[in-house]
């Protein structure tokens, strides 16, 4: 009896494996933030996009079957690296997507060199993934923190706002921003009068907010994420910032933190992203079959989110040239020597360095009366080409470029 | 101008109002917690989720009933407490006569669920929820703008503060209550529904919590973490106050407010760390707190 059951099974293995001799499987590791502090950034919506673009990559490549997978890093850099470990080593995932949070990122980018796999950062802003820390595994795409100083930080200085104050949350991520950011304003002839420094996770800013009235500046950069961002704007609209004629600069805000605010309160505010849902009809369509596929109507995609779906795309195209996923560096290669094409970002191209070369473009947030339909959150002030939106490669220092 | 440590004294004066502000609201929590651990001995890790609920049904009550904050002010509490009331019932009453490590960890285990599922439904950016109308601007007080809406927090975590110091220290129902801790089956026999008794009461802490939540859902952000990042300082508050003292709670929570606007001033970077070090210092002067009865 036992005989004969092995018997069966193994014919049928032997079957299956007949059926799909032409098939090549490609598999998808989303790792992301699922439970914490970027899961409206990233999360849920960034597996919904990944699926996406695996659907609509199969759609005109049959012979594929691409799957999707997920996890939680828990914004911890051991978590990530195990998860990552153990998708590529048991699972034979072959990319991984998304990745927030900067410090799992610079750990994952080099789990997928040592293995030879493909690491598509989409949600990490560190811009040492494409300096210092760079490799030939990895290719970063939607955003790095040099953009985000350089986007608003510029572009603030010019429409007048010359004089700005710092409030920065104390760690890595908030001191980079605000030196990259200190750097252009006063590159273009702006200057810097004040800084301070909060903790991570503040929930009362007034104190802050009273010094930076205080300060006289113009603008206040706010170099800090998430909740912190949040608390920052909210208590400046209680506080009369914008009504006295200050300013914010939002250095990293997502289409999610708009919508936690709401317009009654962000409105004014100053912000540099690389993706906007309401761009253009393909992005509008995009939109909804997120949204529906989410069953999410009222939260609107971030750019990490398109980011996700954009670079899987890519990377899949690059596999479907190569025939074959198997050798990470000879992917990224491909991707780096096709031209991106997609319907969130446009055309674009991948540099030397991993990075992805697209437009950004700087919004501000709509005033409530000017807004006319939920998720209608920003005018675009100006577009950033792709060739100025990013560091120039001489000046990032990485490995791969200066040999 | 005068300056006081390079400080100008404008600018410390506008420091110590915020400190005050902010105090009320610590005031306002370590309250709840203070009432908790001294009427029932449990120390509730869930008071940082049950004032996150008092902001999130604000949201919710906004959103889907049109009910604004003023209504909120008063039906979130008593929903909140209801809640809190069904959560002593269901677990809480039979954990009293054990080590208070179990209550603990009951408590802190049902924070994690409330903040899991509400991040789950709710997401974890956070919810718009905008200042009453009623109480929007401010005053321009020379050397700071104070808008409107602080110093109704002050007025009214004032209020509410004394007033429960009031029930509980100077009323008829306060001294049962203070007797029942003391003594249960002495109340008891005296024909008092003890039980009874407690479950209002850590209903009524819970709804403190609510309260406190609903007031800083206009100038916080309404997220399913806004609780854990603040029960920890306000911890750290009762204990420097001295577990279940009343007072003790109220003074300590804006004596704190103010050393930690100041610090903001001075060296900001240390201003989530200063209450440790203070709480450090009183318990190794005087482990039962500032005002806590020696056991």
């Amino acid at each position: 009896m036992r005989k004969t059951l092995v018997l069966a099974a193994l014919s049928a293995a032997l079957l299956c494996g007949g059926a799909n001799a032409q098939q090549i499987n490609v598999k998808i590791g989303v790792l992301t933030d699922m439970s914490s502090l970027y899961k409206d950034a990233t999360g849920p919506g960034s597996v919904e996009a990944a699926k996406m673009a695996a659907e609509d990559f199969m759609k005109t490549h049959p012979i594929f079957k691409v799957e999707v997978v997920s996890g939680d890093h828990q914004n911890k850099p051991d978590v990530g690296v195990q998860i990552a470990n153990q998708w590529i080593d048991v699972e034979h995932v072959d990319m991984i997507a998304d990745v927030p949070n900067s410090g799992v990122a610079l750990a994952i980018t080099q789990v997928a060199a040592q293995k030879n796999k493909v690491f598509v950062a989409s949600g990490p802003a560190a811009s040492d993934l494409t300096g210092p820390k760079c490799n030939a595994n990895m290719v970063h795409w939607t955003y790095d923190t040099w953009m985000l100083a350089n986007g608003t930080g510029k572009a603030i200085v010019k429409n007048g706002g010359d004089s700005w104050f710092f409030l920065t949350s104390d760690y890595a991520f908030g001191h980079a921003l605000e030196r990259d950011t200190s750097a252009v304003v006063i590159a273009n002839g702006g200057k810097v009068v004040g800084a301070v420094r909060h903790p991570i996770n503040t929930s009362d800013f007034s104190s802050f907010l009273l010094q930076a009235q205080q300060s006289k500046a113009k603008i206040i950069g706010l170099a800090n994420a998430g909740g912190d961002t949040i608390n920052a704007i909210k208590q400046g609209a209680e506080f009369g910032i914008v009504a006295g004629g200050q300013r914010f600069a939002g250095l990293l805000v997502f289409a999610s933190d708009v919508n936690a605010l709401g317009l009654k309160t962000a409105q004014g505010l100053s912000l540099t992203e690389t993706f906007y849902w309401d761009t253009n009809d393909a992005t509008r369509a995009w939109t909804k079959r997120w949204q529906a596929n989410l069953k999410t109507p009222d939260k609107w995609p971030t750019m990490n989110q398109a980011g996700v779906y954009a670079g899987t795309l890519h990377y899949l195209k690059a596999v479907a040239a190569l025939k074959s996923a198997a050798d990470g560096k000879a992917v990224v290669a491909e991707m780096k020597k096709e031209p991106t094409d997609d319907p969130l970002f446009g055309k674009g191209s991948v540099r030397a360095d991993g990075r992805v070369l697209h437009p950004a473009f700087l919004f501000e947030v709509k005033k409530p009366e000017e807004s006319k339909y939920p998720g209608d959150f920003y005018n675009l002030k100006s577009t950033i080409p792709a060739d100025q939106a990013f560091r120039p490669l001489k000046d990032g220092n990485c490995p791969l470029v200066s040999g | 101008m005068i300056e006081i440590f390079g400080i100008p004294s404008s600018a410390l004066f506008g420091q110590l109002l915020i400190g005050l502000i902010n105090g009320s609201f610590y005031a306002l929590l370590s309250l709840g917690l203070a009432v908790i651990f001294g009427m029932l001995n449990i120390i509730n890790f869930t008071h940082g989720a049950q004032y996150m609920l008092g902001a999130l049904v604000a949201y919710l009550l906004l959103k889907y009933s049109g009910l604004g904050y003023w209504p909120a002010l008063i039906i979130v509490p008593v929903l909140v407490g209801i809640v809190g009331v069904l959560i002593e019932r269901v677990f809480l009453q039979w954990l009293y006569k054990l080590d208070h490590l179990y209550g603990l960890l009951l408590t802190f285990g049902l924070a994690l669920i409330i903040e899991g599922v509400s991040r789950n439904y709710l997401g974890s950016a956070g919810l718009p929820y905008a200042l009453p109308d009623s109480l929007r601007g401010g005053q321009n007080l020379g050397f700071m703008f104070l808008p409107n809406y602080r110093v109704w927090v002050i007025v009214a975590s004032l209020t509410v503060c004394l007033g429960t110091w009031f029930m509980i220290e100077r009323t008829r129902f306060g001294a049962y209550l203070r007797a029942a801790t003391e003594n249960p089956s002495l109340v008891r026999a005296f024909g008092i529904n003890v039980p009874r008794m407690i479950t209002l009461t850590y209903g009524f802490g819970v709804a403190l919590a609510a309260f406190a939540g609903v007031m800083a859902a206009p100038i916080y952000n309404v997220s399913p973490n806004m609780g854990s990042e603040l029960i920890i300082v306000v911890f750290a508050v009762v204990v420097i106050g001295g577990m279940g003292s009343i007072l003790g709670a109220i003074v300590t929570g804006f004596g704190l407010g103010i050393i930690e606007g100041l610090t903001k001033v001075f060296f900001p970077e240390a201003s989530n760390t200063v209450i440790f070090v203070i709480m450090a210092i009183v318990l190794l002067v005087s482990p039962a707190g500032l005002f806590g009865r020696r056991a």
